[in-house]
Formats: structure tokens, sequence, C-alpha cells
């Protein structure tokens, strides 16, 4: 009986011990909807996890929890909260209703969730402008292409895809006007087998170039079978094809990252919404490979003009399908637009799923 | 469309279907015995990363392919123990074991992620296969397409042709009376359900090793479920397994290929085709059979016991 008594003092003495300690540290935890193993999305994002640890290994210390289903997220992101984290970041869409429940009950834990756009006193939001990188692939695309035809693999109609693909073809129509895209919608975001055969059917009508906005790798690899080109997805994907990527438009969270870890680290860290772009290297174009040298250089130059502001993908005159203009010379497309972007623009021959 | 294009559709409609036909073969002649396995995309994406690892450590896609059976024919072996075995639930076992085989898949491939190998070799019949319109179609597939296309044949002769598959289907109809027989229903129905797996592993170690030749976690995306679908649309038939997946494999590929051709039509529609088509076959197979009944092995999804 003692001795239970005595090791139950020892216990509850551990564990005063315990959040002492921790104080010096702050506890970062990530939610990821997918496998870190990913080479996509999720592990981007598990390597802003790692560079995080890396920049900062005595302030800070990482958790992770992968493969959580957005159905079941509360659970997840309660643990993670209860567990002593001082900052929390969940990295999925669908996060954000159970991201705003669980921040409700832990007003003290700071939550940052990304791709959504409704925030608290302790949840912000942050996301990227994947449409810039995108445009640099148009241009890239329409240089490059002999039959004049480029094929695009599409997942589902919500503004992120739609702008993707008006700024590829923004970027597309400023080297060749005639330049042609071929859109397939796959209605998913991820079957290796689906995007494959897309890849097939977009190749057999005559695209001699694909690019895609789904998540495997598959459509790559298609290409580089058949000797054609391609643009890898969220992540650098080169490995899979040498001979096709000619570059992929890659998500950098590393700076986001650690940025925000300090600024909870020094207490000066606010709710707020963050949507950067090449220019604060959130959005990063993978080395430009399988293309000539002058090629390269526009390609570089075009990002350097995207990071300084002298080019926008959406800069004025911008018209729309149905000939109506959308954004006049002179002006820029404002973020709503941009966000809530559901119309493709003049030259695109296929039509918007509704 | 030239006569190269209306190949190369054809070729994608054929690779397609190879993973439901071999899959759904499988599942199939567990079915015939009287065994329901929901587990199918479980074992197949079991196969899919097993198969995988061992190719990229032997450099052989046929070893790979040869472990990506073992892996289904290694979960089959639990899903018999439990239900042939211990009379356990078909259904609850068979959920399990997708659940099962998606985590084991994620652990054994986690180490194989974001590698590349060289997709299975495609045949080559010098002068057959340059044949110009039907010779890559007929002559230059990979071992796999001619690997499933004879199993339908192989799976059709055993079941209607030799005494070992009458017992199989007999078994299937009735488990007490088989047993009455003196025949040995536990058993039959355990190789039947290992044979079940051992197909849905290879269909994945095809996914893995020759259609898109890479592991990712759950890449069968949802085929093991499309090839359970297919036995009953198949009504327990190899042919009509055959003729099903290749009618599912051609209409979500000629969908794919309408909407590269700017055709114009809405892509919902054509997603929908698929399914359109699968539900029309449906009816019009059930309206050529008015008067038979039930087309499924009687005791399909029934334990059995034997009384000692």
């Amino acid at each position: 009986m003692l001795r239970t008594t005595l090791g139950a003092c020892l216990g509850a003495l551990l564990l005063l011990a315990g959040p002492a300690r921790a104080e010096d540290k702050l506890k970062v935890g990530f939610v990821y909807v997918g496998p870190v193993a990913d080479y996509g999305y999720s592990f981007q994002h598990d390597l802003s996890r790692k560079a995080l640890a890396e920049a900062l290994p005595d302030k800070v210390e990482t958790t992770y929890l992968e493969n959580v289903p957005e159905a079941d997220s509360e659970r997840a992101i309660e643990k993670l909260a209860r567990s002593g984290m001082g900052l929390i970041f969940t990295t999925s869409f669908g996060f954000m209703e159970p991201t705003l429940k669980v921040a409700k009950k832990f007003p003290k834990v700071k939550f940052e969730h990304a791709t959504g756009y409704k925030r608290a006193a302790n949840v912000s939001t942050y996301s990227a402008r994947f449409y810039e990188g995108r445009y640099v692939c148009g241009k890239i695309a329409a240089t490059l292409t002999k039959s004049g035809t480029v094929g695009y693999i599409a997942s589902f109609p919500i503004p992120e895809v739609v702008s993707g693909i008006n700024a590829f073809m923004l970027g597309a129509q400023s080297v060749n006007p005639a330049v042609k895209l071929k859109i397939v919608w796959v209605n998913t975001w991820f079957d290796p087998g689906k995007e494959a055969e897309a890849a097939k059917a977009l190749l057999a009508q005559g695209a001699d170039i694909l690019a895609q906005h789904t998540d495997s790798a598959a459509p790559l690899q298609e290409a580089e079978k058949q000797g054609k080109l391609a643009f890898g997805q969220s992540s650098d994907q080169y490995r899979f094809a040498p001979k096709a990527q000619l570059t992929a438009v890659v998500d950098d969270w590393n700076g986001y990252v650690i940025r925000e870890a300090k600024a909870v680290l020094d207490g000066t860290w606010q709710s707020h919404d963050t949507w950067g772009g090449i220019k604060d290297g959130m959005v990063v174009l993978a080395p430009f490979t399988n293309m000539p040298a002058d090629v390269k250089a526009m390609a570089e130059d075009t990002v350097k003009a995207i990071a300084s502001g002298k080019v926008h993908a959406f800069a004025g005159p911008v018209t729309k399908q149905d000939g109506s203009v959308a954004v006049k010379e002179g002006e820029t497309a404002p973020d709503p637009m941009i966000l809530g972007m559901n119309w493709y623009v003049k030259g695109i021959d296929d039509k918007l799923p509704q | 469309m030239s006569l190269d294009t209306v190949q190369m559709v054809l070729v994608t409609v054929l690779t397609a279907a190879t993973p439901l036909i071999i899959a759904a073969l499988g599942e199939l002649v567990a079915e015939r015995a009287g065994v329901l396995n929901l587990g199918v995309e479980g074992m197949m994406v079991f196969g899919a990363a097993l198969g995988f690892a061992a190719a990229m450590e032997t450099g052989s896609t046929l070893l790979g392919a040869l472990a990506g059976a073992g892996a289904g024919i290694g979960l089959a072996a639990v899903f018999g123990l439990l239900t042939v075995g211990l009379a356990a639930n078909q259904v609850a076992s068979g959920l399990a074991l997708t659940i099962l085989g998606l985590g084991l898949s994620g652990l054994v491939g986690a180490g194989y992620v974001g590698l590349k190998r060289e997709p299975a070799p495609l045949l080559h019949v010098p002068g057959l296969s340059d044949l110009p319109g039907v010779g890559r179609l007929l002559f230059g597939e990979d071992a796999f397409v001619y690997v499933g296309l004879g199993l339908a044949v192989g799976v059709s002769w055993f079941l209607w042709r030799t005494r070992a598959g009458l017992i199989l289907r007999a078994i299937g109809d009735d488990p007490v009376a088989t047993h009455a027989l003196g025949l040995p229903v536990r058993g039959v129905r355990f190789l039947a359900v290992l044979f079940g797996g051992a197909c849905a592993g290879l269909a994945g170690s095809y996914l893995s090793l020759a259609y898109t030749p890479f592991w990712a976690p759950a890449m069968t995306a949802g085929r093991g479920w499309i090839a359970l679908a297919l036995v009953v649309f198949a009504s327990w038939r190899p042919a009509r397994v055959v003729a099903g997946a290749t009618l599912f494999g051609g209409a979500t590929v000629l969908q794919l290929h309408a909407q590269a051709a700017s055709l114009g039509l809405p892509g919902q529609l054509l997603s929908a085709l698929p399914y359109l088509a699968t539900i029309l076959a449906l009816v019009l197979l059930s309206l050529g059979r008015r008067q038979g009944g039930s087309l499924a092995p009687a005791a399909l999804g029934r334990d059995f016991t034997p009384h000692r």
C-alpha cells in the first residue's frame, strides 16, 4: 500500500515536472489528411515540419498525425490540443470546422488551417497562389509543343482548379495565341489508373505535353513512356520521369511554418490570412529540365517577373469564354475573383462542368 | 479516327479491364463455393504493395507478381480460417480484411514510395506484333493480360467441365447435402478462398508492376469493390465477367477520350456513363431470364459447421 502511494506521488511529481520543462519548448503539432509518404501534398507539409525542427531545434518540438480522415479529425485535433501543443497546423480543407470547434475549447492554443476561409481569434488560415506556377508552366508548354495541343488532367471543377487552368492557358496564349488546350475531368484527386488512362486519351488525341491537377505521378510516367513531356504536381516528381518532367509547381510551406512558430515564441502571433505566391516562397518551381537553354531562361525570367510583381497571371485584358471582359486592360484580377473563379478564359475549347 | 487510334483505345480498354477480370474471377470461384469475401480491395492493395516491393528487391517482374499473389493468399488464409474454420460472419470478416489489407500495404510499401521501375515487358512476336491495326492489340500486350484471359477460360472449364468444379458449385448451393455425401465442404471452401486471394493479389500487382509501375498508398482506388460488383453483374459466370469488365473499362476509357476529343458532352454525364451502361446491362440480363430464379449460389454467405 505504502509502495503504491509512493509510486503515485512519484508519478505526480514527474507529471508536474513534465510541463515545467516543456514550457521552454513550443510544441507544434501537424495533422495530415494523407500519408506523409504520398510524395505530394502531405509529404510537402511534412517537409516543413522537418524544416521547422531543424531551424529551431532548441525551441520547438514537433509531432504529427497522418492519414486523419476529415470526418474523424475533431478527435485527432483535440487530442493534440490536450497534449500541450502551443501551435497546431491542420492541413486539409476538410479540417476547417473541426479546427474551429477545437479552437473554441482551447483558446490559448494557436491554430493554423490550410486552404480554408474561416478564421477565429486563435485560428489563422493560409494557402498558396499555385496559379502563378501554372502560368509559368503554360508559357513553357506553348513554347515547346510541336502539335500545338496541350493536355490538362483536372480533378474537380472547384475555383482552385479552374483558376489553375485559366492561368495556364493565359500563360500559353502569351507565347502562342493559337495554342489549344484539351481538358479531361477525371473526378478524383487520386486514382493512378484513371489518371494514366486520361493521359493516354489526351496523348492519343494529339496532345504532346501534359499538365495535371491530380495527385499521382501516373500521367508523368505515361508521358515518359511515350516520349512526351509533362509537368509534375505538388512535389518535385523528377524521379518518376527524368526524361519527361519539365518542372513542377511545388508547395513550399517551410518559410511560413517557421515564421509562424517564431511569432508564437515571440508572443507576436496574431490571427490572419496568408495567401502567398512565388514572391513569398510558398510556390516554388522545381528545376527546369528537358528543355533547351533559351526556354529555361524564359521560364526563369517569368518566375522573377512574377516575384517582382511585373507580371501577373490575371493581368487584363482577360476575356471570358463567352466573350465578356472579366478584367479590363491595365487592371489585375482581384483576389476574390480568383478565389471564386467558375468560368474559363477565351480560347479554351471545353465546357466547364457546373 | 485513324486505325491506330482505334487500336490505341482498344488496348487501353483491355488493360483497364485486366485487373478487374483477374480479381473478379477469383472472387467468382470463392462465391461459387458459397463464401462471400468482401476483402478483395484489401487483398488487392496488399498484393500491389508486396508485389512492387518484391520486384524492387529481386529485379524480377515474375517474382513480384508471385509475391503479389502470395500476399493475397496470406490475407485470404486469415479470412478462410475465420469464416470457414471458425464460422465467423463473412461480411464483417471481409470488411475487416479490407481495412487490414490497406494498413498492411501502407506498412510494407512505406519504404518504396516514390520509387519507380520499368513496366512489365510487352510481348513481341516478330511480324505479328507489328501488324497494322491489330498487331499491338492481339500480340503486343503484357503477360498479365494474357493470364487474365487464360484464367477466364480456365475457370470456366474448371467449373463446368470437371468433377471438382461440379463439387465446388454443389457446395456453394447446399453445403449440408454435400457434407452428407461425404464431400470435404470446408476444405473446398478454404481452397476456393485461397484462389480468390491469389487472384486479387495478382490483380493488385498488375497495377503496381505493369499498369502504373510505382507504389502509392491506396493505389487500387476502389477497383476491388468494382470487381465484387462485377461478379454479381456477371451472374457468377466467367465469360460475363470478361464482358462486364470490358464494358465497364470501355465506358470509362471512352468517356475520357470523348472529353479529350472535345465532343462537347457534359463531363458529369460522361462520368456516369460506365454506371449507366452497367445498369442497362443488368436490366437487359434480368429481362432475358424472367422465368428463372436468382442466379446466385444458393448458400452464398452462409457459414457451415458440420455436425459430428
